[in-house]
């Protein structure tokens, strides 16, 4: 074991990856020579050679394209894309060959790719690098769609990522890639170190795709949250006094529907919480499908705390994200309802 | 005077009333461009990417250095691709209008694109076709009942009822899925090659679009992709001058060729006679050997004529003269590979019909066994359940309760 940060373990994921699989070749802007603007990949060009780590230019859509040609010719390609906020040129060849590849073909042709893209806000990234689209990804049938919220579940879930026979989307929430964030920007930085998900195994392992965390069992209500909210949702859960029950999504498709029901069953109340807009984000199709299987066993209405529905501003950051008051005045509203 | 701008909107030459003009399209005359050593800096390809690469002369003779010189079985061999192609384009276009399809797009006209370069390609190579390039499933072999079925969606479709009619696939030869959405395969091809170079294979890829799609970005991410990293694969932009009712200078061909954007982009261009079945296999000959031999990628255009309507739901009567391919001057592939046939004493008139009458009979007799495979509307008919399948490689729970339901919902069937 080894005391990891969130790059760091995925750079270990690929690192063991682009190891034991000849098949398995990087690709994006800036991540060979340089390393990435996050230093994700810092290291496996000068490891793995030009040709499996490889530099592209600026184009989304073409770094898309080639990755689903390469992976139709038996790779694995990783494609990073810099910002999940740069991936919509990028929206086509995911939504519309990507995902369907399998699907049309009979089966006959696959497109075993991952793309990896840091989202999220909190960075002072401003509206064009702060967004958290994956609700865009997860409404396409054929794409699984991943976000971890701490180095183990990272590098687990990347490893499961790229050995997937699927397409998988994963979202790399990069307020936490250094440390655990709990939504108050005015607090000093923590460090992973500080928690237990910073240690994380030097080898090969596996995160299953597909399986929701409980990361805290609690009796009081049911969080269902995902990436840097968990944090967030932790505390300010912790800061109220309340036995809460946190999920952690990490697999939006397929999501692990057993695994959130059974909790909201259990304790008759559930907020869900993400960093995403609210209308039509992942928050509407979870706190339909808990409605639809717990309604005769719930005590409260469910509630959603997400994004405002605006783009990112980047001078009222923190009016704009989902912090610990927003998800505390939800969390009281669902505990006070009889 | 002051001087303004002004919108320039691209003219189109002919429309329904119009006499044909195709004074617009730079020919060169058969023989006539040099055929440089397939190792020849790209930028020094503008004279190809300007030009027009022909083999046949007006008297149908094989003419210059560009001639492959093969032999008379082959040619004979392209012929009955060609024709095979134009027979099933005819009778799957008089079966839509008859009901038994939902949709069909032939390629009439544009045979001698499809089939030279297939021909000219190792079966190992790997295509990723637009949807008029039927052509290059008869030169690898497939039989016409296989595309059949895929056109009635019946029990024997390889699409398993999931795709419009004419979007094939075919992995053990090497063709790739048809989206349906433009230019997408394009860039797809490049990273196919890419992987192949990475790879260490000897084996190329190769595309096509249409000049009306190479306005889509996939276009230009293809082409620089290819250059940045010189990887082995063929770009074809097949010019057949409409975009359903756009003409090319809407796309950009008013004022320069699109194989020029080849030497642009640092690949080689070369601009084709793509209606000279030689011409078009010579071309691809010199581009396949480029991209073999590590000279990186070529962007052809085929400068064809596209002589059917777009497809079975559209009608060009209603933007274009009615006889507007009679004047085209690249003439018919088939007839002139044909009449370069009959010229060289190895083809005639009667064996063309005879050849045609027994293509006719083949297609006729692959319909009949088709639909004893179920159609669109009569049985057999696929398991619906199907269109579970194959979103994922094992299907996750929410499908498999999705499936219930609809098995719930059609009462079990």
């Amino acid at each position: 074991m080894a005391q990891m940060n969130m790059i760091q373990a995925l750079n270990s994921a690929m690192d063991i990856m682009l190891g034991q699989d000849p098949s398995v070749v990087v690709l994006g802007e800036d991540i060979g020579y340089f390393g990435g603007v996050f230093r994700v990949t810092d290291g496996l060009q000068r490891k793995y050679g030009e040709s499996r780590v490889l530099d592209t230019p600026i184009s989304e859509g073409g770094i898309l394209a080639a990755a689903i040609g390469m992976a139709v010719n038996g790779l694995r390609p990783v494609a990073e894309i810099q910002f999940a906020d740069y991936i919509y040129p990028a929206y086509d060849q995911i939504v519309s060959e990507l995902a369907r590849i399998r699907y049309r073909s009979a089966g006959e042709f696959s497109a075993p790719v991952t793309v990896r893209t840091p989202c999220g806000g909190g960075i002072r990234g401003g509206q064009t690098h702060s967004q958290s689209p994956e609700a865009l990804f997860a409404h396409v049938a054929g794409l699984k769609v991943v976000m971890p919220s701490n180095p183990y579940d990272a590098k687990g879930l990347l490893i499961s990522a790229i050995e997937d026979d699927d397409p998988v989307i994963y979202f790399e929430p990069k307020r936490i890639y250094n440390g655990p964030f709990d939504g108050d920007p005015h607090k000093p930085a923590v460090p992973w170190s500080t928690h237990a998900k910073g240690e994380v195994p030097d080898g090969h392992f596996t995160v299953p795709i597909g399986k929701a965390e409980i990361t805290r069992p609690g009796r009081d209500l049911t969080i269902v949250t995902y990436g840097t909210m968990v944090h967030v949702s932790e505390a300010a859960a912790r800061n109220l006094g309340l036995d809460a029950e946190i999920i952690d999504v990490r697999t939006m498709v397929p999501l692990d529907t057993d695994t959130i029901c059974s909790s909201v069953a259990r304790t008759g109340r559930c907020v869900v919480v993400h960093e995403a807009t609210r209308f039509a984000g992942l928050g509407a199709e979870l706190s339909a499908t808990i409605q639809e299987q717990c309604f005769w066993t719930l005590k409260a209405p469910i509630l959603r705390v997400a994004g405002w529905d605006t783009p990112y501003p980047h001078a009222f950051e923190w009016e704009y994200f989902p912090g610990q008051a927003r998800v505390a005045k939800a969390l009281k509203a669902v505990m006070e309802a009889s | 005077m002051v001087a303004h701008s002004r919108l320039h909107v691209p003219k189109t030459p002919a429309r329904p009333g119009d006499a044909p003009d195709f004074s617009y399209l730079k020919l060169s005359a058969a023989g006539k461009l040099a055929r440089p050593d397939t190792a020849v800096p790209a930028a020094e390809t503008r004279h190809l990417s300007e030009g027009l690469v022909r083999v046949l002369d007006e008297g149908h003779r094989a003419v210059g250095p560009w001639n492959p010189h093969l032999d008379a079985q082959e040619l004979q061999v392209a012929l009955r691709h060609m024709l095979v192609t134009r027979v099933f384009d005819d009778r799957m276009q008089r079966i839509q209008r008859s009901g038994k399809i939902s949709f069909y797009m032939r390629s009439y006209g544009e045979e001698a694109v499809s089939v030279a370069m297939a021909m000219a390609l190792r079966p190992s190579d790997m295509l990723f076709p637009s949807y008029r390039n039927q052509g290059i499933y008869f030169v690898r072999g497939r039989p016409v009942l296989d595309l059949m079925c895929q056109l009635l969606s019946n029990t024997r479709d390889m699409c398993k009822g999931r795709q419009l009619p004419v979007m094939y696939h075919w992995r053990d030869g090497n063709i790739f899925s048809i989206s349906g959405n433009l230019a997408t395969q394009f860039p797809q091809a490049v990273g196919w090659a890419m992987a192949a170079a990475i790879k260490g294979q000897d084996t190329i890829a190769a595309s096509w679009i249409g000049e009306g799609s190479s306005a889509e970005a996939d276009f230009h991410h293809a082409l620089l992709f290819a250059s940045v990293y010189k990887a082995p694969v063929i770009l074809c932009v097949v010019n057949n001058q409409w975009a359903i009712s756009t003409f090319q200078g809407h796309a950009g061909g008013e004022r320069q060729t699109f194989a020029a954007r080849g030497p642009g982009y640092g690949i080689a261009g070369v601009r084709v006679d793509g209606n000279d079945f030689l011409a078009v296999y010579a071309v691809t000959q010199w581009a396949a050997e480029r991209a073999r031999t590590g000279r990186g990628p070529t962007l052809i255009e085929h400068v064809t004529y596209r002589a059917a309507a777009h497809s079975t739901s559209d009608d060009p009567a209603r933007y274009r003269p009615k006889d507007d391919y009679q004047g085209f001057p690249l003439g018919d592939p088939v007839e002139r590979l044909k009449n370069h046939l009959i010229g060289l004493d190895e083809w005639s008139e009667e064996r063309h019909q005879a050849l045609t009458k027994e293509l006719e009979e083949h297609i006729a007799a692959s319909w009949k066994e088709a639909v004893r495979y179920g159609t669109l509307t009569d049985p057999p008919r696929l398991d619906p359940g199907l269109m579970f399948e194959d979103v994922f490689k094992e299907m996750p729970e929410h499908l498999r309760r999705q499936a219930a339901e609809m098995r719930e919902e059609t009462g079990g069937k």
